[in-house]
């Protein structure tokens, strides 16, 4: 024991400020090459900021709405619901979020509704949405802005995010940036 | 659905064939042969080891390894304690979060120091950016001292004699500077360009369209994220890990993580192979741990993407699967294929939401943990299947009436006393830990998320996550008081080092004795048939030992929602 511990507390701090100072500092300095220096991805639009991969709380009939969330979209303090498949308190919540869906966009069938819109995300940023769920949206969106079908579905296929290299992963559409786009129409 | 499942195939596939050679220079590394860092690193580590007063060619033997370990673990510990107790007012804390109280300290740190992560705090507001970046190094320290673990394991099984198993802190800084530390500039260097944050600014605000004013977390996300991964620590900067769209932002970022957490564990395996120059051996462990993770992935991958039952009992599209904790842009297959891989290595990062998946999903998770050998952590995962090895030498050897050998060492009575007592540690552990929690409801009731049948496996998963050193969680589980932050600090400690030490002291005891050579009689450890033999130990240990436990949580909540 008395052999080890100077050596092993000056192992300690000299691979401390090795992996605490230099390791990050080169990190650091790569990612000042990398897209927006290491900040994070960011869209401005209209003289205002927004995170590209943060998800906003888009509930308004105007907009396409994203995902709940345990959180309200708090990007300061991530969280999931952590609700069980079987707690008949969460089994209720997802039944009144069909039945607020339902409401808000007359004329859409149940069986139309994809499932990622009435249940919560897994951080409760969840940027993305899939294209069946912006498309189940169109008809809501088109009433409200009093813009045709047509051209909505238009924007929302040009808004579809192709599988990595058409293989691999879902599809999926961001809702801020169609969001930015319908703004602009 | 079809490009989930390629997405998930391509993941495993680019893993395995990248694992073999990713082995042979792990093995060239601890051999001490010529590889491209030399130039870069040997200074530097001289420079290392003259500061600090350490001659890295002074061997030891298993008993010195082990001594020099637990010092230096020591020391790490309460060093972690005091940074975290102190963050409020040390440097480097620009969202002016708190010290951490010293329960949780106290578990925070020893988590670290075990290459658990069970992170019972949120990372955006439980820690400063000078606590992440020392648990950052403990990501790196730990995972190397794993690594050094197994290789003083590898070095006795080819050395004849039992003093001269390499020096301890040589092989810890080397597992850090020529694998961990050139892999994690790569991976991190990825993530930077794909949105993850590396900056030191604190909290952002912007305003979203709707008109909410809302703050955004950063931070040193990319640096601290890839050894995370490569070191199977798991332990997240933001509170909802892997899942959270700064720390993995695409798909081609959750293949990355995902490689990353696996294929040092695999090449480990590889590793032992060139290192021994048994190749065949490598192959048999390789393919029995392949078989143990298939049959918990691929049920789990088909029940996540299938969806909740009761929820499509409503009658809505169930095309995506089961959602709820899940991320859009990852999607059900892949997130299904992390929950078990993540179990399976020990790394605990997550990508979705374990406490959400269903019931008997839950129950792959809870079982890749309670076996805790196919592929494992980083250096561990053999070590723990090397006790299953002893353990399938022993019976297979009373079955057929032959000496039990392993390697050309007689297996006795004293090693098998080690390996049983690791072996049967790990239920101890877990079980009892669960059932102390089970009998006193008036102070562990009240933190549960989730009534009925999935209380009790959020308990249980608590347990099963910190003796195997996991670190994931049902993290409904209100777990950041007294209770849990004790209970599963002492678990972390014991499941941690008795499962080191006994691995390495049968490794010293096996080194000292008499090399008998291989003849017609002896048994092959490296045939199929000893690679089911080894299977059907780890089945029937965990089996006999979790069932009513799993039948109790898991299991009733399944057929409770038919």
């Amino acid at each position: 024991m008395k052999t080890n511990i100077f050596p092993a507390i000056k192992l300690t701090i000299v691979t401390l400020l090795f992996f605490c100072v230099v390791y990050p500092a080169v990190i650091w300095a790569i990612a000042q090459l990398a897209p927006n220096n290491g900040h994070g991805e960011v869209v401005t639009a209209n003289g205002k900021k927004y995170y590209a991969n943060i998800g906003q709380a888009f509930t308004e009939d105007r907009f396409f709405n994203s995902r709940p969330s345990a959180v309200d979209y708090n990007a300061a303090g991530s969280g999931g619901s952590n609700k069980g498949p079987s707690n008949p308190e969460y089994l209720a919540i997802v039944q009144a979020r069909i039945d607020t869906f339902l409401m808000h966009n007359p004329g859409i069938d149940k069986k139309d509704i994809p499932v990622e819109l009435v249940t919560a995300s897994g951080s409760g940023l969840d940027p993305d949405i899939s294209p069946k769920a912006a498309l189940v949206q169109v008809k809501r969106v088109a009433a409200a802005r009093k813009l045709s079908e047509e051209k909505i579905t238009e924007l929302v296929g040009s808004h579809i995010e192709k599988p990595l290299l058409g293989m691999f992963g879902p599809e999926k559409v961001n809702v801020l940036s169609l969001n930015l786009a319908l703004e602009k129409l | 659905m079809n490009t989930e499942i390629f997405g998930v195939i391509a993941m495993y596939a680019i893993t395995i064939l990248m694992a073999v050679p990713f082995g042979k220079y792990i093995a060239k590394v601890y051999a001490g042969e010529k590889t491209l860092l030399d130039n870069i690193f040997t200074p530097l580590e001289n420079l290392f080891f003259r500061i600090s007063g350490i001659d890295r060619k002074a061997d030891m033997n298993w008993k010195q390894h082990l001594v020099a370990m637990l010092t230096i673990n020591f020391v790490w510990f309460l060093l972690g304690m005091f940074v975290l107790m102190n963050q409020g007012w040390l440097p480097l804390n620009p969202d002016g979060n708190p010290g951490q109280t010293a329960d949780l300290a106290f578990n925070t740190s020893i988590s670290f120091v075990v290459n658990c992560n069970l992170q019972h705090y949120s990372g955006e507001s439980g820690v400063s950016y000078l606590s992440q970046l020392f648990l950052m190094f403990l990501q790196f320290v730990s995972a190397a001292t794993g690594m050094a673990a197994a290789v003083i394991l590898f070095i006795a099984l080819k050395q004849k004699t039992a003093d001269k198993l390499g020096n301890f802190y040589n092989l810890m800084l080397i597992s850090c500077t020529r694998i961990l530390l050139p892999a994690s500039i790569v991976v991190a260097s990825i993530l930077a360009f794909n949105g993850t944050p590396m900056t030191f600014n604190g909290k952002d605000t912007m305003i979203s369209m709707q008109g909410d004013t809302v703050s955004v977390s950063t931070g040193p996300v990319a640096a601290f994220v890839a050894i995370k991964h490569l070191g199977t620590n798991g332990g997240g900067f933001y509170g909802t890990n892997s899942a959270h769209p700064l720390e993995n932002p695409n798909y081609l970022t959750n293949m990355v993580e995902m490689f990353s957490q696996m294929i040092i564990p695999l090449a480990m395996i590889f590793a032992l192979g060139f290192f021994l120059k048994r190749k065949k051996m490598a192959r048999m462990i390789f393919s029995v741990m392949t078989l143990g993770f298939l049959l918990l992935c691929v049920p789990t991958i088909i029940w996540e993407t299938q969806g909740n039952p009761a929820i499509a009992q409503m009658g809505v599209d169930m095309g995506s699967g089961a959602m709820e904790g899940k991320e859009a842009r990852l999607g059900s297959a892949a997130s299904g294929f992390w929950s078990i891989a993540t179990t399976v290595i020990s790394t605990g990062s997550v990508n979705a939401m374990h406490d959400s998946t269903m019931p008997l999903s839950g129950m792959m998770q809870l079982l890749a943990m309670m076996t805790n050998a196919f592929y494992g952590g980083c250096g561990v995962g053999i070590l723990n299947f090397f006790v299953f090895i002893i353990l399938a030498v022993f019976i297979s050897g009373l079955m057929v009436g032959r000496t039990p050998e392993f390697l050309g060492k007689k297996i006795e009575g004293r090693e098998m006393k080690i390996a049983m007592i690791v072996a049967l540690l790990h239920p101890l552990l877990i079980l009892a830990g669960t059932a102390l929690a089970a009998a006193f409801p008036q102070i562990t009731s009240a933190n549960l998320n989730n009534p009925g049948f999935h209380g009790f496996s959020e308990m249980l998963y608590e347990y099963t996550s910190s003796a195997a050193n996991n670190g994931s969680g049902f993290e409904g589980l209100g777990d950041n008081n007294p209770w849990w932050n004790i209970t599963t600090g002492f678990i972390l400690i014991l499941s941690r080092f008795i499962p080191i030490i006994g691995p390495v002291a049968i490794a010293g005891l096996l080194a000292n004795k008499k090399y008998i050579p291989e003849s017609a009689g002896t048994l092959r450890t490296d045939s199929a048939t000893f690679g089911m033999m080894v299977m059907a130990v780890i089945v029937i240990i965990t089996a006999l030992s979790f069932f009513p436990a799993l039948t109790l949580g898991p299991i009733a909540e399944y057929f409770s929602m038919r």
